[in-house]
């Protein structure tokens, strides 16, 4: 591909670079010692680079070391502080392995971690002890390790055809090439066999006989090649990121796309392989695919094979998928097309070749359709011994069978009534419509038996001679040849309708599913509902245990208050979840991470980051390997995060307004603080400096003078204490901090509190209070409705002239008690009724009234908690009048009867 | 104040950790014929109980130290001194939750000396009635009169028939007359009941009862609420 038009670099290797440097910035550094063979030094290298570190200063750390009990690599240990190893035991063998938790907790600035691809025992966190080292590296801690040629994933082959031996220890590319540094240990072959010789080299007791084939002068030459090879390609990309760094684009790579094609058989793996070899040589991202056929019978060795091969290619670096329809080469065309994809492989045709005449040809098609597309066809799948397995293991039970031979004698039947009044003709399409029957109820192998079973039956009873297969008349023959024709061309198409139908149902069933969760995540309000939708639909789709996790502000995982959990989630499982929530991979039950795991743990990723995580429990973990059906968990997983993001998002902008109103109400607060609270505060000071300043009785102040004085600080105190009240109780309104405890209580009683406390203010105005008898008990909060009644009782005194009437009174109405407080004063001025509650608001031209403007918000916040409303109004023939109400929502207890009046 | 009053006015341990609050109860305290000692801390009152044997004790329910709650609680595992809690409006729970742990009353900050005395005075009648003082066998307040030796009850003279229910809540009152009752100790006393369930039937109870003997049931004079806590019966 041509170098891109303005020579500018491509916005998303920048963002993807910009990426990699913030991640690096964070993260441990990787430096892989890495050699050819064992006994080339790796371990002793690495060590000596550890100490030249630990004299520069650095905490350097043991986690793991072999030293094979070679004396010189032991004593270049003395003096560097070593993690404990921990123990295990797996059947009954006690085992020593390096302990993660420790390291993490210990938190050195490097960490020696010898043998990369080293597999950990069961029971260990995770499988492969390159996954420790990631975990490493994420927490922020250097690790120098070593590693052999022979454990790169995708050199696994080639060394095993080298060597002979196949390396079950393999370490993904993705891996190696992401390590920070690479160090050569480089040793001749003849050395490396004189070291041998020596006594020099460790050699495991179980592997004493491979030695012999390993350890060859050819083996070892070839091995060093590779060795060599391969970390002069990772200088070459390192060179290549350098330049793209350096803004030097001579080179600048081509955007190629490659897309493996895999079918479902253990040798799709070689084909892997070489794609990444390819992917690697061509410097280009690369995908795995399959198609998956729907109808097509797969055994289960055929399905763990293409999930191994999945995996293998994911370990190698590739995104896989698993695409689904009838024709196989559309499907990848389609999907090369829209994945930008610029070269296609796929393995040689092993099967026969009158099968492509048939059933037409995968290749063939892939070729003419691919357009712009390069194909590349290369060995590596052998394909038919696998089709012949899946032949065998196709569902054909004899059941199906006689139901072809029963169709086929009914047909016979029918015929022997026909051919009386009917052509010998006529008897051929009762034969076909039999074969059409068949191929629309059963499968393959019975419509293709029914069409030949026709064929001969047709022969056998009505083409003369009779009762015999010899054919008399040579235009039977063409008879015979064009029925078996139709006939196979009927059940193919009968057949291939057939599934495409089940295809759509599959289709239909599984787009069904996630719409139905889509529309009610879409109708669903707050975290918990929007879990518990997630985790039903889920259940139902998957036929499994779900629980949903969210985290807590420390950002642990949790699983939500006032749930029960769907599955018993003991502490390890909730440090899977837990892992899963950091490192935003799924983990578990059917993953490489913590398979011992309960369940299948998923992150539920949003826009901005993990939201929670899903626990899917299934009864057999081996379901998740179904290629179709990972997917499918992760579309509706991903659909549950959307809407749970939606939702917390929607949480924080409510937050945020609160916020908002708070920090409003603050400014005004202040103000009103530094007004208001100064006011009696100086009445207070000059009152007590006045009487201070006197000097007491004799003094210049007469009696009544002097007790004015005394009674001016008590009231101004009490007015201080109304106000700080008033200001505490608008806090707790406005911040939405207003405890409501409710309580069924008659309404008489809370007028009565409010009327006392404020006897003495009330005693120029008569207060009529009028409630019917049979008022029901209201649930309520009695503090904060006395409050109300107070305010609004305030309010008249403050406004109302003395000696005018005050009238409280209470009826039921429409579901609700309604309280009315009416007074005879002067009224609102027009239009003001509804601004009256706002805060900080004082009817115009009551100038002196004193107060600052908050009882009534006060009143209108604790209404609203209540459900209730408040409004005011002028009344008829003078005053003013509030109204404010209080539903009646269900009915109080009825512990002890009341007894009724004896009197 | 005389020397030879001294000995037996009564002595109040005020457990407070503001300085003005402490300088206003004992300028109140002492001029009112009490006997005045203070503890500024938990620990300093729970030694000053102990050892002057105090007659009543004020106790702000906010100290540092330790939860005023806590610390009633500890007095009452071995005296039964009258304990006033003192605290500040909006926090009912926590006055009745100090009531229920046996504290005698409360005053709620700030309070003026008329209510102090009063409060003092009901704490220390209690108190000498418990060691022994004979109870008056006609309860007589304003216009209300109630005979306990003849489980009769009379409004300005005339006879007022209560159920046995509400004669037994008017008892229960009379009995603690002055002093304040929460909630659940009048369902304890009156229906041998435990917890809050039945307050809604209480507060019907009472309203039925201040509907016979109060002139104004909605501006009661005798039976008043304490508002989030409990009754009251108003003596003085």
């Amino acid at each position: 591909m041509p170098p891109q038009d303005d020579g500018r670099p491509d916005p998303e290797a920048l963002l993807a670079q910009v990426r990699a440097e913030e991640r690096r910035a964070s993260r441990g550094r990787l430096r892989i010692f890495f050699g050819a063979a064992p006994g080339v030094g790796k371990t002793y290298a690495m060590l000596e680079a550890a100490r030249a570190r630990a004299r520069e200063g650095v905490d350097v750390v043991v986690g793991v070391i072999e030293t094979h009990g070679r004396p010189e690599t032991a004593a270049l240990l003395e003096g560097l502080p070593a993690l404990p190893k921990r123990g295990l035991e797996y059947r009954g063998i006690a085992l020593q392995e390096f302990d993660l938790d420790a390291a993490l907790a210990r938190r050195p600035g490097l960490l020696l971690v010898d043998e990369l691809a080293h597999t950990n025992a069961p029971g260990s966190r995770h499988a492969k002890r390159w996954q420790d080292v990631e975990d490493l590296l994420d927490a922020g801690i250097s690790v120098y390790t070593t590693l052999n040629v022979q454990h790169i994933e995708s050199l696994n082959d080639v060394v095993a055809r080298i060597t002979g031996i196949t390396v079950r220890e393999t370490l993904p590319d993705a891996v190696f090439d992401q390590a920070d540094e690479l160090e050569l240990a480089d040793l001749a072959a003849e050395d490396l066999l004189a070291r041998l010789r020596q006594g020099k080299v460790y050699v495991p007791e179980q592997a004493a006989a491979a030695v012999e084939r390993f350890f060859r002068k050819g083996n070892l030459i070839a091995l060093r090649e590779l060795t060599l090879r391969r970390a002069a390609e990772r200088v070459d990309a390192q060179m290549r990121g350098y330049m793209a760094e350096a803004g030097i684009h001579a080179t600048w790579p081509a955007a190629d796309r490659l897309l493996v094609c895999i079918g479902p058989n253990p040798d799709g793996a070689r084909l892997v392989r070489a794609g990444k070899r390819m992917a690697a040589g061509l410097k280009c991202e690369w995908r795995v695919v399959y198609v998956e056929r729907p109808g097509q019978a797969v055994s289960a060795d055929e399905r763990d094979a293409l999930v191994a091969n999945l995996q293998l290619a994911q370990s190698l670096g590739a995104q896989t998928a698993a695409l689904a329809g009838q024709d196989a080469a559309e499907e990848i065309l389609a999907y090369a097309r829209d994945q930008n994809v610029t070269k296609i492989v796929v393995g040689k045709p092993t099967h026969p070749r009158w099968r492509d005449a048939i059933f037409g040809s995968l290749l063939d098609r892939l070729i003419r359709g691919s357009g712009d597309v390069d194909v590349y066809v290369i060995t590596g799948d052998a394909e038919a011994p696998a089709r012949r397995r899946a032949a065998a293991g196709q569902r054909s039970p004899l059941a199906e069978y006689a139901w072809a031979g029963l169709v086929l004698a009914v047909c016979t039947a029918l015929s022997f009534g026909l051919i009386r009044i009917a052509s010998v003709t006529d008897v051929a399409m009762v034969y076909l419509l039999g074969v059409g029957f068949v191929a629309s109820r059963f499968g393959r192998g019975p419509s293709v038996a029914a069409a030949v079973g026709s064929i001969a039956f047709f022969d056998f009873f009505f083409v003369p001679p009779f009762y015999t297969f010899a054919v008399s008349d040579a235009r039977y023959v063409l008879t015979f040849a064009v029925m078996l024709f139709i006939a196979l061309v009927i059940s193919a198409l009968t057949f291939r309708l057939r599934a495409q139908a089940e295809t759509a149902r599959e289709r239909e069933r599984r787009t069904g599913a996630l719409y139905a969760m889509t529309r009610d995540l879409a109708v669903t309000r707050g975290r918990s509902d929007v879990t518990a939708v997630a985790s039903r639909h889920l259940a139902a789709s998957f036929g499994a245990q779900v629980q949903i996790l969210l985290p807590d502000e420390a950002g642990r995982v949790e699983i939500p208050v006032g749930v029960p959990p769907a599955f018993p989630l003991d502490e390890k499982e909730r440090s899977v979840a837990q892992w899963v929530f950091e490192r935003g991979r799924p983990a578990g039950a059917g993953t490489d991470t913590l398979p011992a795991a309960l369940a299948r743990y998923v992150p539920l990723a949003g826009s901005l980051g993990a939201v929670g995580v899903a626990g899917v429990r299934v009864a057999d973990a081996k379901r998740f390997q179904d290629p179709g059906h990972e997917e499918l968990l992760e579309t509706f997983v991903g659909q549950a995060a959307l809407a749970l993001e939606r939702v917390i998002l929607a949480e924080r902008a409510q937050q945020e307004q609160v916020e908002v109103q708070a920090e409003r109400l603050r400014t005004a607060l202040l103000s009103s603080l530094s007004h208001d609270m100064r006011t009696p505060l100086g009445a207070i000071t000059g009152a007590a400096s006045s009487l201070l300043a006197d000097g007491g009785a004799g003094g210049a102040l007469a009696e009544p003078a002097r007790r004015d004085l005394l009674n001016s600080i008590l009231t101004e105190s009490q007015r201080m204490n109304r106000l700080i009240g008033n200001l505490l109780d608008m806090i707790r309104v406005e911040t939405g901090a207003l405890e409501v405890q409710r309580d069924w209580q008659p309404l008489e009683e809370v007028v009565g509190v409010a009327l006392i406390r404020l006897d003495e203010r009330l005693r120029e105005h008569p207060v009529e209070v009028r409630l019917p008898p049979d008022l029901p008990l209201a649930l309520l909060d009695g503090l904060l409705i006395e409050q109300v009644f107070v305010n609004l009782l305030e309010n008249a005194v403050k406004y109302t002239p003395a000696g005018t009437p005050i009238e409280i009174s209470a009826s039921v109405r429409d579901g609700a008690i309604v309280v009315d407080v009416a007074d005879r004063g002067p009224g609102f001025p027009p239009g003001e009724e509804g601004r009256i509650f706002e805060k900080f608001y004082r009817v115009s031209g009551a100038a002196g009234a004193g107060g600052v403007g908050l009882g009534l918000t006060i009143c209108r916040g604790i209404v609203t908690a209540h459900g209730g409303r408040i409004w005011a109004e002028n009344r008829a023939g003078g005053g003013a009048v509030f109204h404010f109400t209080l539903p009646l929502v269900g009915t109080p207890p009825s512990g002890m009867p009341v007894e009724s009046d004896d009197g | 104040m005389a020397e030879g009053e001294a000995a037996t006015a009564p002595l109040v341990l005020v457990i407070e950790d503001e300085p003005p609050m402490q300088h206003f109860l004992r300028t109140a305290l002492e001029s009112h014929d009490f006997r005045y000692v203070g503890a500024g801390s938990a620990r300093e009152g729970l030694a000053q109980a102990t050892g002057r044997n105090p007659d009543v004790i004020l106790l702000d329910l906010g100290l540092p130290d330790l939860d005023g709650l806590e610390l009633t609680r500890r007095i009452r595992e071995w005296s039964s001194t009258p304990i006033i809690v003192i605290s500040a409006r909006g926090k009912e729970q926590d006055k009745v939750a100090a009531l229920d742990a046996g504290a005698d009353d409360y005053l709620t900050k700030p309070f003026g000396l008329e209510e102090l005395l009063a409060r003092l005075r009901v704490a220390l009648r209690h108190a000498a009635r418990a060691a022994g003082a004979p109870e008056e066998p006609v309860f007589e307040l304003g216009e209300l009169k109630v005979d306990l030796a003849h489980r009769r009850v009379f409004v300005a003279g005339a006879e007022v028939h209560l159920t046995p229910t509400e004669y037994k809540l008017l008892t229960v009152l009379v009995h603690h007359a002055g002093k304040v009752l929460t909630h659940r100790q009048l369902l304890k006393d009156v229906w041998g009941v435990h917890g809050a369930e039945q307050t809604a039937n209480l507060r019907v109870y009472m309203t039925q009862l201040r509907h016979k003997l109060e002139r104004a049931p909605a501006q009661p004079r005798y039976l008043l609420t304490e508002p989030g806590v409990g009754y009251r019966l108003k003596t003085d």
